[in-house]
């Protein structure tokens, strides 16, 4: 067991997949030689060859649909948007050609390929550099979308979306590269090395799709979190000396409704936080399943924070970042209700 | 105006040359007496290629005769099998747009004046390959045995629909046949084609893609995402551009085919091109095998412009009369491929008006006792049509929790 960074962890997963499957190809803006502007995949074309690690045009429609090709070939194509906000040409090949291959086709070809982009604001990237566009992607049948928000499940995750049958939109967190942030931008941030989710095992092994983690396991009301926003829920709750329990989501769609609907009629109370735009978020979605399925069970109006619904402004990022004072508030709320 | 001030600007809209009434006029078309352009070898590099993209390569002089270099060395019986597939072809679509005015189908696209296009190349590729189609390109599924049932209940969304009712009809899929999922977006699998090709040299295999795209669609970013990444991993892959003058109603022009050709897109990606006569069967066939052969030795990819006509409606729910010449067709320049290859086989004496007219008979008999057996499972417009439980299956995989929920909800 070593200690890893998130972007060593999403390494070793890509590692030990090439490693154990021929049909496993790796490209992207930028992925070969360099190993990427994040440095996912460095060393892996030293390793691997050119034909299974490589660099492609600055072409995100070219680079999704070539994946679409792959697939239905019969590899399994792990292809890198080099950041989320530059996505969107690729639209149309994930949502009408990807995510709907096997339906339209009854099962005559498929398309199992794993679309990695890292996501989320905090490193003062502006408005193109900074985007959470998972709604764009959970709103679509078909899709399977993941957040990691550590290294070690990370790695699991990121082996059983390679392995997965269906496409995958694999979301990282670029804030959480380094260290788990909490949203106090002003503290140093610690590293990976030092916190337990740091270590990560070499080898291979799978953390399931579609199944929520109990982050924190706590009694006084619910947070639903992914990604960068289970840490800052944890230092909100810590801050606002509110036991809370916090759901790690890890995969938005598929969801793991179960784990929240026990947890929620457990506590009777749910705050639901994303760091993406308010408006037909996910939260929006996260919201609905919980009146739907814990209405009876709730003391308080459920709570939502979110960035705000305006483009990811530059110096003004922690005005737009949901951070610990506004979920704190949030959770008082909620407890107060 | 002052003296001094620069001109107003305007702005171009192109316009087709004729309207309806008008008489047909296709001058705009640069055409090339038959055998007039020689073959280079396979290996030319695309700067020897340059001049191809604007030529046009033709075998079927107007008498009929197979002439020049492209002339391809097939026995008459792959011919006769090409003519009888492009029949069929054209007797299937009549019967298939006839049912669909009966409200049997929903939707019903033909091909008329474009069946060499399928036929030929589906004669032409391996069986390991695949043909990443448009939409009118059935005649690659007749030629390679696709049985007319199948075809047929997909076109009725009846019980026996294979694609369970979830397309609208020809939107075909036959992988056993190298036949990939017609999409219904356009252009999308123009670049497809390219990534499968691109595993196919990955994995070490002999295999080749084979994609298809509109004239019109060539203003898609995948036509411009294939024809890079085809240049840059020199991909083992046909790049087909069927230019048949009309994108529902806009005219080739809108496309940007006024102030040059669609293969002289190639020129400018570094892949070679060529400008064939797609009305002539003889031409389509060797103008692929060229490509085939080029993309099997690792050569890379070819861009083709097939020159043809699209003879009837974009599709049943279009009205070419308002937009065109009524007798545009007829007066097209390149002819009825149908017409053209029972010229020639008469011509070589593998063929005559009897066995054709005998032939002609022989596949309506046919296409009519498949439709009765197809409707025998079901039309849209009587049903049964798929079971409407099925409406949940394949959008994944596994079946997840909230799929089983919804149908439980739909009680079906």
């Amino acid at each position: 067991m070593a200690t890893m960074t998130m972007v060593q962890a999403i390494r070793s997963a890509i590692d030990v997949m090439l490693e154990r499957d021929d049909n496993v190809v790796v490209f992207g803006e930028d992925v070969g030689y360099f190993g990427g502007v994040f440095r996912c995949t460095e060393g892996l074309q030293a390793k691997y060859g050119t034909s299974r690690v490589f660099d492609t045009p600055i072409s995100e429609g070219g680079i999704v649909g070539i994946a679409v090709g792959m697939g239905a070939y019969g590899l399994r194509p792990v292809a890198e948007i080099q950041f989320a906000d530059y996505f969107y040409p690729a639209y149309d090949q994930l949502v009408s050609e990807a995510a709907r291959l096997r339906y339209r086709s009854a099962g005559d070809f498929s398309a199992p390929i794993v679309v990695r982009m890292p996501t989320g604001g905090g490193i003062y990237g502006g408005q193109t550099h900074s985007q959470s566009p998972e709604a764009l992607f959970t709103h679509v049948s078909g899709l399977k979308t993941v957040v990691p928000s550590n290294p070690q499940d990370a790695k699991g995750l990121l082996i059983s979306a390679i392995e997965d049958d269906d496409p995958v939109v694999f979301l990282e967190p670029k804030r959480l590269y380094n260290g788990p942030f909490d949203g106090h931008h002003d503290k140093p941030i610690v590293p990976w090395s030092k916190h337990p989710l740091g270590e990560v095992a070499d080898g291979y092994y799978k953390v399931p799709l579609s199944k929520a983690k109990i982050f924190r396991a706590g009694a006084d009301l619910t947070v639903l979190a992914y990604g960068t926003m289970v840490y800052v829920a944890e230092a909100a709750a810590a801050e606002a000396g509110i036991d809370a329990e916090i759901i790690d989501l890890l995969t938005l769609w598929p969801l793991d409704l179960d784990t929240i609907v026990e947890s929620v009629k457990k506590t009777g109370r749910c705050v639901i936080v994303h760091e993406a735009t308010r408006t037909s978020g996910f939260g929006a979605e996260l919201m609905s399943l919980v009146q739907e399925h814990c209405f009876y069970h709730l003391e308080a109006p459920i709570e939502r924070v979110t960035g705000w619904d305006t483009p990811y402004p530059h110096a003004l990022e922690w005005d737009y970042f949901p951070g610990p004072k506004r979920v704190g508030e949030a959770l008082k709320r909620a407890m107060s209700a | 105006m002052g003296k001094n001030e620069p001109p107003r600007l305007t702005l171009q809209v192109p316009e087709p040359p004729t309207r309806p009434g008008d008489k047909p006029d296709f001058s705009y078309l640069k055409l090339a007496p038959a055998g007039s352009v020689d073959r280079p070898p396979v290996h030319a590099s695309a700067a020897q290629m340059h001049d191809y993209a604007y030529s046009l390569v033709r075998v079927l002089d107007d008498a009929g005769n197979a002439v020049g270099p492209w002339t391809p060395q097939v026995d008459a019986e792959l011919l006769r099998t090409g003519l009888r597939a492009m029949m069929k072809t054209r007797v299937f679509d009549t019967r298939m747009q006839l049912a669909q005015r009966q409200k049997k189908a929903s939707f019903y696209m033909q091909c008329l004046g474009e069946e060499a296009l399928g036929v030929a190349q589906g004669l032409a590729l391996g069986a390991d390959d695949m043909f990443f189609p448009s939409y009118r390109q059935q005649g690659y599924l007749i030629v390679r045995g696709m049985p007319l049932v199948d075809m047929m209940c997909q076109i009725l969304s009846n019980s026996k629909d294979s694609l369970k009712g979830r397309q609208l009809p020809v939107m075909y899929s036959a992988r056993k046949l190298g036949f990939f999922s017609i999409s219904g977006n356009l252009g999308t699998q123009f670049i497809q084609a390219v990534g499968w090709a691109m595993a196919s040299a990955i994995k070490g295999d002999s295999k080749i893609a084979s994609g298809w795209i509109g004239d019109g669609s060539t203003a898609e970013g995948d036509f411009h995402y294939a024809l890079t990444f085809a240049a840059v991993y020199r991909a083992p892959v046909i790049l087909n551009v069927v230019n048949n003058q009309w994108a529902i109603s806009s005219f080739q022009s809108i496309a940007g085919g006024a102030e040059t050709t669609f293969a002289a897109r190639g020129v400018g990606y570094g892949v070679p091109a060529l400008r064939v006569d797609g009305n002539d069967f003889l031409a389509v066939y060797a103008a692929s095998q060229w490509a085939i052969e080029r993309a099997r030795s690792n050569l890379g990819p070819t861009l083709i412009e097939w020159i043809t006509y699209r003879a009837a409606a974009h599709s049943t729910s279009d009205d070419p009369s308002k937009y065109r010449p009524a007798e545009d067709w007829t007066s097209f320049p390149l002819g009825d491929p149908v017409q053209r290859l029972k010229q020639h086989l008469i011509r070589i004496g593998t063929w005559s008006d009897e066995e054709h007219a005998r032939t002609q008979s022989a596949l309506e008999e046919e296409v009519k006792a498949a439709q009765k057996t197809a409707e025998s499972f079901g039309t849209l417009a009587t049903g049964p049509l798929p079971s409407a439980s099925t409406m949940f299956e394949d959008v994944y995989k596994e079946m997840p929790e909230h799929l089983r929920r919804q149908r439980q909800q739909a009680g079906i």
